[in-house]
């Protein structure tokens, strides 16, 4: 306990370090994703091609793809803007399919009754398809979320400072006490930002508290993040 | 050009035998398929069963998907730190011990996902059949269910061995032998070719093995079942669409 009292500040820097990293990767994983999403659900061809895409970029591993990103894009190695794209890329393969599985719940004859009553395509997307697709988009981003601050302690392999440093540094001191801090840290962090993206979802859309979605349906909704594809068969 | 030198380096032959005097590529390949397969294998014990279970029975569904979600949270190098820096684990073998124990609990819930989910997805009619000609719950499960729902138990089983194939890299952090040897000692000397190969021979490893299991699983559709099969019907009372297909991998 004297160990964590005497090192708040350092806790406190690595955690804001943290944040950093994190917050603008799942935003800009959002705000990516809807689109890509959107395109995935209304075209065969489409979806076929960026849910491939994004599994074969799930598919590369952590350290590599921190290391792969600045020598793609002409970075330094040691630039924290690639931890931010490399939790990016990550965030919209996985948000992808959320996303599409978002926009292809909402059903043909709402799309058709938009249409009838005179909603533009544009309109139809912000009016009708985007609040419908909101629960499952939320869950979707819930998920992402909670991986990409676990997934960015791996940038302090890497020497990009974030709550990764107090497992590196705890290991190396041989001191469980300050990984535990880490992991409790970690897990704090996630559940804040879990609490923030609920709440945002509950001012965004009203309608979706209490009794629309009910017992069978929430249920499916938690599970589907968890059951969701590496691809289609 | 970075990426250039790097796949020189990986086609020199030298590198294949040793590296700076170390384990070279073959080495190390070795060491993170044999942690690899450890991991993998302890990660089938455990979840196959359970899996099989919960999707046979319908019951318990609720807390594979709670363990899911509560891993997803825990991040990998904060377990093998925490376990690595105990006295407990600190001796070689101990230390495998630990690591097998962390990759385990990465590749369960997945795996348990696609096998519950796999069960699910079998049509409520076939498996009524199979009861009325009399087979026993259990050939129901070996002949009825297993064989129909083996595409999406391998699609678990292939997200867990990935999610532990990537993982697995990190443990050169904590002085164990992978392919992630590369890219931190190469980051360790500022040596960035060797820390882009590493990088590269890391990734084809994951996408070659993922490709191999994608094979196999494509194969395991027994024939005469349609593509289409699961959306016709809902099983389990559950919308046919979010079961039918394989769990996805979360973080690594």
């Amino acid at each position: 306990m004297d160990w964590v009292l005497s090192h708040l500040d350092e806790i406190w820097t690595l955690t804001v370090a943290h944040v950093g990293l994190v917050a603008p990767a799942i935003l800009l994983g959002f705000v990516v994703s809807v689109p890509l999403g959107y395109f995935a659900s209304r075209s065969r061809v489409a979806g076929s091609v960026l849910l491939t895409l994004g599994n074969i970029l799930y598919t590369i591993p952590g350290i590599a793809l921190v290391v792969l990103v600045p020598v793609a894009a002409g970075l330094a190695i040691l630039n924290p803007a690639n931890v931010v794209i490399a939790l990016l890329i990550y965030a919209v393969a996985i948000m992808i399919r959320s996303a599409s599985d978002a926009f292809a719940s909402v059903s043909a004859d709402v799309r058709q009754s938009a249409s009838a009553q005179g909603f533009s395509p544009v309109q139809r997307f912000w009016r009708v398809e985007l609040p419908l697709a909101g629960p499952v988009l939320l869950a979707g981003i819930r998920v992402v979320s909670v991986s990409t601050v676990s997934l960015a302690t791996v940038g302090a392999l890497v020497g990009i400072p974030n709550l990764g440093n107090l497992f590196t540094d705890a290991f190396q001191r041989q001191f469980p006490l300050e990984a535990v801090v880490g992991l409790v840290t970690v897990l704090l962090l996630a559940a804040l930002f879990d609490v923030v993206l609920s709440a945002i979802g509950r001012v965004l859309m009203p309608w979706n508290r209490g009794s629309s979605v009910r017992g069978r349906d929430r249920a499916r909704l938690e599970a589907l993040p968890v059951e969701n594809a590496t691809q289609v068969l | 050009m970075l990426f250039l030198d790097a796949f020189r380096w990986i086609f020199d032959p030298e590198h294949w035998s040793t590296v700076n005097f170390g384990p070279g590529i073959l080495d190390e390949l070795g060491a993170h398929l044999w942690l690899t397969l450890i991991a993998v294998v302890v990660t089938a014990a455990i979840a196959l069963p359970i899996g099989l279970y919960i999707g046979h029975t319908g019951r318990g569904r609720r807390y594979a998907i709670l363990l899911a979600n509560v891993v997803r949270a825990f991040p990998t190098l904060g377990l093998l730190s925490l376990l690595l820096s105990t006295a407990v684990f600190s001796s070689q073998d101990a230390g495998v011990v630990a690591n097998v124990l962390v990759f385990v609990l990465l590749g369960v819930p997945p795996l348990l996902a696609g096998a519950y989910a796999g069960l699910e997805s079998v049509d409520r009619r076939t498996i009524d059949a199979a009861r009325a000609m009399g087979h026993t719950e259990w050939q129901i499960l070996r002949r009825v269910e297993l064989p129909l729902a083996a595409p999406l138990i391998l699609g678990g089983l292939r997200s867990a061995v990935l999610q532990i194939i990537a993982s697995v890299t990190i443990v050169s952090f904590f002085g164990t032998n992978s392919l992630g040897d590369f890219i931190l000692s190469g980051l360790a000397s500022t040596d960035y070719v060797q820390v882009v190969a590493g990088s590269i021979l890391v990734t084809a490893l994951a996408l070659l093995v993922d490709g191999v299991l994608a094979v196999v699983q494509r194969t395991a559709r027994p024939r005469g079942v349609s593509r289409g099969r699961d959306r016709t019907t809902t099983a389990r009372g559950r919308s046919a669409s979010s079961v039918s297909r394989a769990p996805m991998p979360e973080g690594n």
